[in-house]
């Protein structure tokens, strides 16, 4: 990444952290309704990866999808509306945190169902090429999703048709609420699919130069029609499954070692030790994060509540 | 308005036919599609809009609902409608919620067509007439053609639809043949219609059991007894208006259904009028279904779990009977 790469992308990993971390007070005040996954430790993949993408893009993620909807382009305050379940919602308060859409950005939705997003993406791979356009589909799964059967029907499917898919796993080692040696003996995603041929393979995916370099090496050939793409980037989730969770099943990292591994710690260090950024503007992207999501707060607090009448009237699409 | 002969599968083929050439977004998939290049599908109209899927259910509707995301109109031929089973979660929790959960910004015009009721013989995974795990089913619209004419009018709103529409069709009338109208036929979801007009008692069937309503009201009538004989055509939407309308003249409503009772198209009929039209009515309301069990191999079992023109017959009779008056 060159100095104004990483400025964006650092600038878009506050974004999401400060949006996350604020999600999360709401959350526990009430004011933010329902079930909250937070990507907290995660935000390098998804700005590294919607980085580099455009807005014909389309990106699909999960239930954990805050950071590749905010980085996809998807506006804070409308996020945080739907979240709080408002008229002005990216989704007027019909979707909620698993289920963001932004159209208009190529953000062309989250699914809460592990794995059921993944060949939505391939659908969009063929429906972009069938309209001639050089577009790409993009997305966003967890290693959990790896062990349900539809990975390996779309990873197959993928590779016969040779459709532009770049399938970006954020293997966090956890799946809901046990470790990878709980659920699989394959260790690494590229093993599982090694079979079939797909360019990509493994980054430290808390290092965004690592990931950003992947995925501008996997890209343009994706693009071309070369064939789907697979990247394994190893994460590290901070907070439980879910906002609430009392994420018994694992160790907490020590607030020493989290210095080590958080992404935007790591970003911040490297770019100001190659020279790429001057030490004296990294508070200035945290400030700017926080006074957007407060900014937010207010924008979302203002929007009413939704017409009740909306949830029987959009049934069916007329 | 013109009109030829064809069978009831011809006539979902050339809807099928018709809308691919009408428009170009319009895809078709499946496990027995296309696959060679001699192919009619193929060489009308390409690779491209016409591919042969892996024994993959899920990725395949999965990969029709991110098509239909993405602009297109897919068609997946799914063969049997059990083979949808295997792919539930993008059938009934994924296509059919994205309209909804976007708050209308996105559509899914999709159509998944699959045949049903194979009481032939074809014994316990591929005989069931499953509709009713789909009808209450925000979001998806199903279709069930009773008639080669419908059979094309439906597919072809299916494919216009902007919405997920299980298009049934069913097995043991692939091959009946009828009059179907020459060109573009569209016939409306959520209107029923009236296949046999009567006033002392209203029949409702789908599917298979029309024709078997249908004779079950011709040997009536020797009787003297005239039977209404309804068919919604779609079950959801379904319209109600009509039946109640229906039962509102002849105060009398046998409801017929091949599928297991408690998951029946009759189930939620009775349910309905018995709250709108109680009053309308003048017996109770009885149900000729499916049994509440699988369908056996051996062919008296098979016959005896399945209704019957007989059992239409004699439910009609016991309704007259039970209001009092002859009619």
């Amino acid at each position: 990444m060159d100095a104004e790469q990483t400025r964006a992308v650092l600038a878009m990993m506050w974004r999401i952290r400060a949006f996350e971390e604020r999600v999360g007070q709401l959350k526990r005040a009430d004011e933010v309704h329902g079930l909250i996954h937070l990507s907290i430790g995660q935000e390098g993949v998804a700005a590294a990866v919607c980085g580099q993408l455009r807005t014909a893009d389309a990106v699909y993620s999960g239930h954990r999808a805050h950071g590749h909807a905010l980085a996809k382009g998807a506006s804070m305050a409308r996020a945080l509306a739907e979240l709080m379940g408002r008229r002005d919602g990216l989704c007027r308060g019909m979707g909620g945190s698993m289920h963001l859409v932004d159209v208009e950005h190529g953000f062309l939705g989250a699914t809460g169902v592990v794995g059921g997003n993944i060949p939505l993406a391939l659908g969009s791979a063929l429906a972009l090429r069938a309209a001639g356009r050089d577009a790409v589909a993009v997305v966003f799964f967890g290693d959990g999703a790896v062990q349900a059967g539809l990975f390996a029907e779309s990873v197959n499917l993928a590779a016969l048709w040779r459709l532009p898919v770049l399938l970006v796993c954020e293997n966090n080692g956890f799946a809901e609420f046990s470790p990878r040696s709980a659920h699989t003996p394959v260790e690494r995603v590229r093993d599982v699919v090694a079979p079939f041929g797909l360019a990509g393979g493994t980054v430290d995916g808390n290092d965004v130069d690592a990931v950003w370099d992947a995925v501008a090496g996997l890209l343009p050939a994706v693009r071309a029609g070369e064939g789907p793409a697979l990247l394994e980037c190893l994460t590290h989730r901070l907070r439980g499954h879910y906002e609430g969770d009392p994420d018994r099943y694992r160790e907490a990292v020590s607030s020493a070692e989290w210095r080590e591994r958080d992404p935007i710690a790591r970003l911040q260090r490297a770019a100001t030790g190659d020279g790429r950024l001057d030490p004296d503007e990294l508070p200035g992207f945290e400030r700017a994060a926080r006074d957007e999501v407060e900014r937010a707060v207010l924008a979302a607090r203002e929007s009413p509540f939704p017409d009740a009448a909306l949830a029987a009237s959009l049934v069916y699409g007329r | 308005m013109s009109t030829h002969e064809t069978t009831y599968i011809g006539a979902v083929m050339e809807a099928i036919d018709q809308e691919m050439a009408r428009d170009e977004r319009v895809l078709l998939l499946g496990q027995s599609v296309g696959g060679r290049p001699d192919d009619p599908f193929v060489q009308r109209y390409g690779e491209n809009r016409v591919r042969v899927t892996p024994i993959s259910e899920t990725a395949e509707i999965g990969m029709a609902v991110g098509a239909a995301l993405a602009g297109m109109r897919p068609v997946v031929d799914a063969t049997m409608a059990e083979f949808l089973l295997v792919a539930m979660d993008q059938v009934v929790n994924e296509g059919n919620r994205f309209h909804h959960m976007s708050g209308g910004r996105v559509r899914v015009p999709m159509v998944l067509k699959a045949g049903y009721g194979f009481t032939a013989g074809w014994a316990g995974q591929h005989t069931g007439s499953i509709y009713g795990m789909f009808m209450g089913v925000p979001g998806l619209k199903v279709a069930l053609p009773s008639t080669p004419a419908d059979a094309k009018g439906l597919m072809a709103t299916a494919i216009r639809d902007d919405n997920p529409v299980l298009f049934l069709h069913h097995y043991l009338l692939t091959l009946d043949r009828g009059e179907v109208p020459d060109g573009e036929h569209l016939v409306p979801f959520g209107q029923a219609v009236i296949r046999r007009p009567g006033a002392d008692v209203t029949l409702v069937a789908t599917g298979w059991t029309v024709p078997m309503a249908l004779a079950a009201a011709a040997t009536l009538a020797a009787d003297g007894i005239e039977a209404e004989v309804i068919d919604p055509r779609t079950i959801a939407p379904l319209d109600t208006a009509t039946v109640l309308a229906s039962v509102r003249r002849t105060g009398r409503l046998v409801l017929v259904d091949q599928a297991t009772r408690h998951a029946s198209v009759a189930a939620v009929l009775a349910a309905e009028v018995a709250e709108a039209g109680f009053d309308a009515l003048r017996a109770p309301i009885v149900q000729v279904t499916g049994l509440d069990a699988g369908i056996a191999y051996s062919r008296p079992m098979e016959e005896h779990v399945l209704p019957d023109e007989a059992k239409v017959v004699a439910a009609v009779r016991r309704v007259v009977e039970h209001s009092g008056t002859r009619v």
